[in-house]
């Protein structure tokens, strides 16, 4: 009977996987990630899946890292907060990650971070909000601008034009709820005022009620919408439909060509803060994010016919920011590489200039890493600052 | 005034694409008595052929009746590969193969279109119409009239035609039918097809106003269901009406409250609706069918 | 369809060794609890022990809802509202307001309980697919309200939990959290076996059938629906807040529409009426994910096609149809 079951409970402890032991110098360098590659943030994960896949193999093209090779395992959380705590055990436990990328949204970001600091694997997230990195966790960083910045940067466009009383309209999503957030907490600082606060949610197809609402204000002098996806594209649309003559700002959310395509003619005049990706070919070869950028941005384009979005461009860094990281500490030993990763110093990324320290794990200023820009004929165009 | 009118014609225009995807459920809930929670991925499938379509050079009207096309044909293969073998499963079987069915066609699109959104221009231009204060794209007006023209047809089909009538013997009583020598597994695989037809139809038109992207139709079954039991169930009016006021609510809420809780106002006015007309404002009354 | 497989010992016929052994009552226990004792020696580390308890929260919640829609025949396309509403009363009780675990707790399920109570009877006087309806209303309520009320729920970002602590014991250990919750799974799956077997039960299998012959015969229907509409609602609360302490993290779409399908289906696949077959559905749609995953982006499509060639080849379930099998052989 009992050699009967063996056979079995072989194949059970096989299918589910016991994984093997000892690590040698000459294995792998092994990067997980968990992306939001479906779902409501399909948007931000699957350029940041195309994004990892082809660099990681450009790089082991080129030699690896430490003259090892990157292994790279990814798994789809496709945006359930729940499923990326599970693949972020997955990536720790089972496949041994020494480092971590991932996390395209909030939620799932703060529903892992807690097992990085636990079981003290480096952690790059890719999510926007403040809350990843305020306050600082030793094992948690993250590439993006967040949206408190991002609000800052309208917010400042704003104040210099004259504007003082605003309509806010953001989606009842992730980003767009933690985006009106901030929106509310900084406003303040640049004497604005939001007069009028609409909200809509991430699937809705036309916002012409709440844009009338705001209309209808007198005081309004100008629109916000805080959001990402093809929302604000729809928002966009009603606007220009509706023949309202304020100036519409957009957050970073919209930043991909992609609104371009959606909004059409209707995104004229729009203005909005944008990653230095975006504008790469626009950039003056003096500008310290030119250079990374074009690398980002030809590689990407030769390998997947258009151009990348910002949220592409957060994982190339995180993937760039790791390897740099690793090669400092000389080893994938997680304290060093954590410790090489904090101590990152003008480092030259397609966001911005990352510049991290124990109370800052993100590392990024306004000034390098948004862009003002002005849509003008179907096209980005810079606003001299 | 001018407000009041706006939001009216912003609650029809999504309303009418709400009452679209509803009358789809009431087809095949009419055959066969299942609620297809594929309903949704027929209008994303009907949209994003339709882009890609014209997006590969196929002009306009000839890439909006492929699509169409498809949909319709996606409609009778969803009956023939997953309800007709399934024979004698329940209901509750059944939707659950719908459901397998829904994240398959959406796993096919994901991996043949990715995950962008995509547009298409509307049929007559996007130049805005200005008319008494109210502003409407030229889409919206093919909305209101293809759904007016769709409810008009199935009016007609069910009512003139003899394959229309033995479709509504079917759905009253199979095995009758069967008897007095229709083929209902002709019926059957059509009014999936219908289905398919209608949901593709939905999803070419309203493309142009609200975009499309490979998991639009999980919000739009989502609604679909609801309009189309709000109306009570197997009821075409029912089904409109359902839609129509699913849209107007969810304007009207937005334009004169707020719109933070404007979705579960739906859900409140369905509970109400429920709790005081068990089988929704047009459903028939004291049949028990699941 | 309730029929054969979770017929009970019959005290008037000679029961034989099969009955016995097929029994939900005494094979059924014992195999579980075999299975359960024996489960932690085949897995190891943070992310197998995180599945495995995932089966366990999953299997227990779907056992109760089982009850409902299995023996009942009221399906509910609301249940995972009640699953997070539990979640969120004992993380923002805990966390906000300083309460103690087990209190906290206890006030979720009350709460949800509280709920389920008052809208039982306006809801299950309905039928069908408009039952269905108003379970999904009032769960989508639930959840736009999780989403909207940033201030306490932290929106649809989500919201971190404490750890569960008990008597001035916090549980963190994967092992302990995996007995806390086999335990558990065994006292749902006794309580399921003698209320089916009880003249509740029989009740309830009789509404299952006709609701017009079993009001005939006496049995007070309204009464036994709002029982286990209540008792299946208030044991997901009861595992949605155990889920929030363990994981530390809870988020709105546990609440949500898709979670409630994913509920139904794993009692649908495993067996309707049957509960053994509850925690098998559990089990397979929980840990079926996890190596669909290797199919990267034609995973859902691999998915949504063995849901559906499932439901066409087995549509009894996987244990009703296995068990039919077995007893065939058997003869």
């Amino acid at each position: 009977m009992l050699k009967k079951l063996l056979p079995v409970v072989a194949l059970s402890a096989a299918l589910i996987g016991i994984p093997g032991q000892g690590v040698a110098d000459d294995d792998p360098i092994r990067i997980g990630s968990f992306l939001s590659v479906s779902g409501p943030a399909s948007y931000l994960g699957d350029p940041q899946r195309k994004t990892l896949e082809l660099f990681i193999e450009r790089i082991n093209e080129n030699g690896g890292v430490l003259g090892r090779e990157l292994e790279w395992q990814y798994y789809d959380d496709a945006g359930a907060a729940n499923e990326a705590r599970t693949f972020a055990r997955r990536l720790i436990a089972q496949d041994r990650s020494d480092i971590v990328i991932g996390g395209t949204t909030t939620g799932a970001t703060m529903a892992a971070a807690e097992l990085f600091q636990r079981q003290q694997v480096p952690f790059i997230s890719l999510a926007g909000a403040v809350v990843v990195v305020e306050p600082v966790k030793e094992w948690v960083f993250k590439t993006p601008e967040t949206d408190r910045m991002a609000a800052r940067q309208v917010f400042a466009d704003m104040q210099q034009r004259g504007i003082s009383k605003i309509g806010l309209i953001s989606g009842t999503g992730g980003f767009g709820a933690s985006g009106r957030e901030q929106a509310h907490k900084v406003a303040d600082e640049f004497g604005i005022e939001i007069v009028m606060d609409e909200t809509y949610s991430p699937d809705d197809s036309d916002m012409t009620a709440q844009l009338t609402r705001i209309r209808g204000n007198d005081e309004v002098e100008a629109i916000f919408n805080f959001d990402f996806g093809q929302a604000p594209a729809i928002v966009t649309r009603n606007y220009a439909d509706l023949g309202i003559e304020l100036p519409l700002y957009q957050s970073h959310g919209v930043a991909s060509e992609g609104y371009l395509d959606l909004a059409g003619s209707a995104a004229e005049g729009v203005r909005l803060p944008v990653s230095p990706i975006l504008v790469a070919e626009l950039l003056p070869d003096s500008d310290p994010q030119k250079a990374p950028a074009m690398e980002y941005l030809e590689a990407y384009r030769a390998e997947y016919g258009e151009k990348p979005s910002a949220f592409g461009g957060y994982s190339y860094d995180a993937l760039m920011l790791a390897v740099d990281a690793i090669e400092r500490a000389g080893s994938t030993d997680p304290q060093a590489v954590r410790d090489a990763l904090e101590a990152t110093s003008d480092f030259q990324g397609v966001t911005g200039t990352f510049n991290m320290g124990p109370d800052d794990h993100m590392g990024l200023d306004i000034e390098s890493s948004f862009r003002m820009v002005e849509i003008k004929d179907g096209t980005w165009s810079l606003l001299d600052q | 005034m001018a407000e009041f009118l706006q939001f009216l014609v912003t609650g029809i225009t999504i309303g009418c694409t709400f009452a679209l995807v509803a009358l789809g459920f009431c087809l095949v809930y009419n055959a066969s008595h299942v609620i297809n929670f594929a309903q949704g991925d027929f209008v994303m499938v009907g949209g994003m052929s339709a882009v890609f379509i014209m997006s590969s050079g196929v002009p306009m009207w000839l890439a909006l009746v492929l699509a169409v096309l498809i949909g319709g044909a996606l409609g009778a293969l969803l009956y023939k590969g997953g309800i007709q073998p399934a024979k004698n499963a329940d209901a509750i079987q059944l939707i659950i193969i719908t459901v397998g069915a829904a994240l398959f066609i959406r796993g096919v699109a994901h991996v043949i279109w990715g995950t962008g959104y995509f547009s298409m221009p509307g049929f007559t231009g996007d130049t805005p119409i200005r008319f008494l204060g109210v502003v409407m794209v030229p889409q919206s007006l093919w909305v209101i009239g293809v759904t007016v023209g769709i409810v008009t047809a199935l009016a007609l089909f069910f009512t003139r035609t003899r394959l229309g009538k033995a479709v509504l013997a079917t759905s009253y009583n199979r095995d009758a039918a069967k008897l007095m020598g229709i083929d209902t597994g002709m019926i059957l695989v059509l009014s999936f097809g219908l289905a398919g037809l209608l949901g593709a139809v939905a999803g070419v038109i309203m493309t142009p106003i609200t975009f499309t992207n490979y998991e639009i139709g999980v919000m739009l079954g989502l609604k679909g269901f609801v309009a189309s039991v709000l109306g009570g169930l197997g009821s075409f009016v029912g089904a409109v009406a359902g839609g129509l006021i699913l849209g107007l609510t969810e304007a009207m809420m937005a334009g004169y409250i707020s719109s933070d809780y404007k979705d579960a106002v739906a859900f409140v006015l369905i509970l109400l609706i429920l709790f005081f007309m068990p089988s929704g404002l047009f459903g028939q009354r004291g049949v028990e069918r699941v | 369809m309730s029929g054969n497989m979770t017929a009970p010992v019959r005290g008037g016929r000679k029961t034989n060794w099969k009955d016995v052994v097929f029994s939900p009552r005494y094979g059924g226990l014992a195999t579980l609890l075999l299975v359960l004792l024996a489960t932690p020696l085949f897995i190891e580390g943070l992310y197998q022990f995180d599945i495995a308890i995932l089966v366990l929260i999953n299997a227990t919640v779907v056992i109760a809802l089982n009850l409902l829609v299995g023996y009942a025949g009221q399906v509910s396309l609301g249940h995972a509202a009640f699953f997070g509403l539990g979640g969120y009363a004992t993380a923002v009780l805990t966390t906000r307001y300083d309460w103690p675990s087990l209190l906290a707790l206890a006030a979720g399920v009350v709460l949800v309980a509280a709920i389920a109570a008052v809208m039982a009877r306006p809801i299950l006087r309905l039928k069908g697919y408009y039952l269905a309806m108003a379970t999904l209303g009032l769960g989508m309520i639930i959840y736009l309200i999780i989403t909207q009320e940033t201030w306490l729920t932290g929106g649809p970002d989500g919201m971190s939990v404490g750890a569960l602590e008990v008597f001035g014991y916090t549980v963190f250990d994967e092992l302990v959290w995996y007995w806390i919750l086999a335990g558990l799974l065994l006292v749902m799956y006794w309580l399921a076996v003698n209320i089916v077997e009880s003249p509740v039960g029989r009740a309830l299998r009789a509404l299952h059938g006709s609701e017009i012959a079993a009001d005939n015969s006496g049995v007070n229907v309204t009464h036994y629906k709002t029982l286990v509409f209540v008792l299946s609602a208030g044991v997901a609360a009861l595992m949605g807040g155990l889920y929030a302490f363990y994981s530390g993290f809870i988020a709105p779409n546990t609440a949500g529409f898709m979670h409630s399908i994913e509920l139904v289906v794993m009692v649908v696949l495993g067996g309707m009426a049957s509960l053994v077959g509850s925690i098998v559905g559990a089990a397979l749609l929980t840990i079926l994910p996890q190596y669909l995953v290797v199919f990267s982006e034609y995973e859902w499509l691999v998915y949504g096609l063995i849901l559906m060639l499932m439901m066409i080849f087995m549509p009894r379930g996987f244990v009703p149809t296995l068990h039919g099998l077995i007893r065939r052989v058997l003869g």
